[in-house]
């Protein structure tokens, strides 16, 4: 019997408001407040509360037996601060109970891993300062935007002191290998390696209500059975999901509340069987091989790579416009201005450019607040040519004040 | 199958997207294996009738191509062309009868007495041919269809491309309504052009929607297109409107976002190209605006001109007010030029590649402009993408459609 691993991401990206070409030089607030407060409202009514609550009282009835991961984006949190600190006092009450792990990610939720190093590495500290403020817990493991994963990746967080790191189990990389072990990434002595079991996680995450599919219906105890088949105990099933499955993407309606009530119950029914939060799973698992992952990967999409984000002309466009502003929004030297820069690194800003129509299209569509892919692409080029030249402004300000131009050239 | 056709413009002689649609139709049609006797108003009796060469100059796409058999075109002389209204009917009457003093009694003495007149004639005319079906476009083919109907008892297929509430807002012309109503309430299928036709046909003349399906037009896209625009620097960029210069089409629209990109981009030209009855105010406006040195009027073109027009365009912006569906976004997308067409448009229910706009928010239609001139990897990538949608726009799938429906009428419609 397994270990099995339950990591659930939850993110909401700060979405930009209608900006036109004409608004550049005179508004110089990007969000869509009112929008972000509705889609929080809304999914805290359907998801957070009522599946936060449901674990807790899992973890009340369970105990130790029963343990999660969570992973909250920055753009979340600075949300829930904002809007809904009720919501983030539920996440505190369930890190108070021992049974939960909080994974580090980039603050902004952005694939500043692929720019900037530097950026990258100081978002991960943020995140890991705020994780540890709210919930008590210095950050053991990593993961990455939408699981953005390479082999250099890894040794980066080894270097900052994470004992695991997540990644997509896809196949064409795990090469018949199973995604069920705990791996050592090439160049790491010590931090491992959790893939994620696509097939199981997506069997919830995508299928769960699929009539359809021919495990249509799953029940708790089905699925037990199916975790139980997957090996032994040198075995981790990883099922890494959005949070937002539960009564957002999944309807209450569909049963899936009912599904994760019972699941636990079913699991531990199987005398050998544990839950175990990702650092825990890494922690007692030796790796049993060594996984190379040259390439970047990621969880989205058929594709696995990047091409969600940076797949056309305009995502390359728009990353390279806003990753080039770097030093200048860094010689600023006002919080504000870089915390607008960052919030415009969040990955969902590209993804709503994205122009692939096939069958993922649907999902993109679904999360996508603008008509098209150019509209998309238009409102957040033209947010960032007003920051722009709001950092150009307050450079050319600084230089003046300090009177050390050249120091900036 | 064989089928009688009612159109009311056909190459050469062209002065809106009907001409083209029913060119494009017909010849995907013939070439599906059918057999259609086109029958139309011919205004100008000196002009050469049956310009079949219309066929024989355009390219054959493929060896078979078996267009010039198959089709027919009868022509009918009559006081009618494309687009006509009651008092620009009036001034072609009267001047006809200068004219021509014996010809006089011929023709109908109002637009609407005209194509009734016509209709019979036309209708007479399909006495001699043998079809199985009978397919017309627009209202003024409905009296021929009618008529032809009631001879032959055949189905009769109404193709709604325009109605007279896209053509002239609440200003219509209560007679051509009349003469619409009884088409749609009498025909036996209709097709509309987009959903949004659908819709006004169901809510302005309440006919019921089981009638009605919706078949998109297309492009043919031609296998070579000499692209003359480039994004270099000291090139100064031209952004088109291409139609008839009318209420329908929202040229004033156009005018006025001209004048607010020009005051952010100065180095940019504005073309309007076509004419139309709001012209001589267009070229007011722009005066008052000041900005006449930046915006040119072409009058109307067709051929060489029109592709050189295209093909030096960066890009193309269709602000039409009430659009039943609209071709020349798709023309201009086959030479690479990205558009911006408005929600109120049929073409916008199908098209991905293209930036959307509400025909009255001139300020967010120029902030498009200014964002596809400002920004070359937004036209790249909607160039790229508009290649690949084309694809799946193609006469010949819409021509298939078209036959479906004249099978399921066939099958299923019978008169005494």
């Amino acid at each position: 019997m397994p270990s099995v691993c339950l990591y659930f991401q939850i993110h909401q990206p700060r979405r930009l408001k209608r900006y036109s070409f004409f608004d550049i030089g005179r508004i110089h607030d990007y969000e869509d407040e009112d929008e972000n407060r509705r889609i929080l409202d809304r999914v805290a009514e359907k998801c957070y509360i009522p599946a936060g609550e449901l674990l807790l009282s899992l973890i009340k009835k369970y105990g130790d037996a029963f343990r999660v991961a969570f992973s909250l984006s920055g753009a979340l949190i600075d949300q829930l601060e904002h809007f809904r600190p009720d919501i983030l006092e539920l996440f505190q009450r369930l890190a108070q109970t021992g049974s939960v792990e909080f994974l580090n990610e980039t603050d902004a939720h952005s694939l500043s891993f692929l720019f900037s190093l530097r950026e990258f590495q100081e978002q991960v500290l943020r995140h890991r300062e705020r994780t540890y403020r709210l919930f008590g817990q210095v950050g053991r493991t990593f993961r990455n935007t939408e699981l953005i994963y390479n082999d250099s990746l890894a040794v980066a967080m080894e270097k900052m002191g994470y004992e695991a790191i997540l990644a997509e189990g896809t196949e064409n990389i795990l090469a018949e290998r199973s995604p069920n072990l705990v791996y050592r990434p090439p160049a790491c002595k010590t931090i491992r390696l959790l893939l994620r079991n696509y097939k199981l996680s997506d069997d919830v995450a995508f299928r769960f209500a699929d009539h359809h599919w021919q495990g249509y219906p799953l029940t708790a105890e089905k699925y037990a059975g199916l975790l139980h088949q997957s090996g032994g105990a040198e075995k981790v099933v990883n099922l890494f999901m959005d949070f937002e499955t539960f009564g957002e993407h999944q309807w209450q309606e569909t049963g899936i509340f009912a599904f994760l009530k019972a699941f636990p119950g079913e699991l531990l029914r199987y005398p050998d069987s544990r839950f175990q939060t990702p650092a825990e799973a890494a922690a007692s698992h030796e790796p049993a091989d060594v996984f190379a992952c040259p390439n970047v990967i990621s969880w989205a999409d058929e594709e696995r790579d990047t091409t969600a984000w940076l797949g056309n002309s305009l995502q390359q466009d728009a990353a390279k416009t806003i990753y080039g502003l770097e030093t200048a929004a860094r010689l600023c030297d006002d919080e504000a201005l870089l915390a607008k820069w960052r919030m415009l690194q969040t990955s969902d800003h590209f993804y709503y450019m994205c122009t692939k129509w096939s069958a993922d299209g649907d999902v993109h569509r679904y999360f996508n607040p603008y008509e098209s892919p150019y509209a998309a692409y238009i409102n957040y080029m033209n947010i960032v040519d007003d920051l722009s030249r709001m950092i150009g402004k307050h450079t050319k300000e600084n230089r003046h004040d300090t009177g050390t131009g050249t120091l900036f050239i | 199958m064989n089928i009688l056709m009612f159109g009311w413009e056909f190459p050469p002689f062209i002065s809106g997207g009907l001409g083209t649609a029913c060119f494009e139709m017909t010849r995907a049609i013939t070439r599906l294996g059918h057999s259609i006797s086109f029958v139309l108003p011919l205004y100008d009796k000196n002009t050469p009738p049956l310009p079949i060469a219309a066929f024989r100059d355009t390219p054959a796409q493929t060896a078979t191509d078996v267009a010039i058999d198959n089709l027919t075109l009868l022509h009918l002389p009559a006081l009618l062309h494309p687009y006509l209204h009651a008092g620009g009917y009036q001034l072609t009457y009267l001047s006809e009868q200068e004219k021509f003093p014996d010809r006089k009694h011929i023709y109908g003495s109002n637009l609407v007495s005209e194509v009734r007149r016509y209709g019979l004639n036309a209708a007479a005319l399909s006495g001699a041919l043998s079809f199985d079906v009978i397919h017309s476009h627009d209202w003024m083919t409905i009296p021929a269809a009618l008529f032809a109907r009631g001879i032959s008892s055949k189905p009769w297929i109404l193709h709604v491309h325009s109605l007279e509430y896209d053509r002239s807002g609440e200003h219509a012309n209560r007679e051509i309504v009349e003469i619409e109503r009884e088409g749609l309430e009498k025909a036996d299928r209709i097709i509309a052009v987009s959903s949004r036709t659908k819709n006004m046909i169901i809510e302005r003349y309440g006919i019921s929607p089981e009638k009605i399906s919706i078949i998109y037009n297309a492009v043919s896209r031609a296998e070579t297109k000499i692209r003359s625009h480039n994004a270099s620097q000291d090139h100064r960029r031209t952004v088109l409107f291409l139609g008839r210069i009318t209420f329908q089409k929202g040229p004033d629209y156009f005018v006025e976002a001209a004048a607010l990109v020009l005051k952010a981009l100065p180095d940019v030209t504005f073309v309007m190209a076509g004419a139309g009855d709001m012209m001589e105010q267009m070229i007011r406006r722009v005066g008052e605006l000041g900005i006449g040195s930046h915006f040119h009027f072409t009058g109307f073109l067709q051929g060489e001109d029109l592709e050189r027009i295209f093909s030096t365009s960066d890009l193309y912006v269709m602000p039409s007010v009430s659009e039943p569906f609209g071709i020349s976004p798709l023309e201009a997308m086959s030479y690479d030029v990205p558009v911006i067409i408005s929600r109120q448009s049929g073409v916008s229910e199908i098209l991905k590649c293209a930036l959307k706009v509400d025909f009255w928010d001139v300020t967010e239609m120029a902030s498009l402009i200014l964002s596809v001139l400002k920004r070359p990897a937004l036209a790249d990538a909607m160039a790229t993408e508009a290649r690949k949608e084309l694809k799946n726009i193609q006469w010949l799938k819409s021509a298939e459609k078209i036959i479906a429906v004249y099978r399921e009428a066939v099958q299923t419609v019978t008169h005494p």
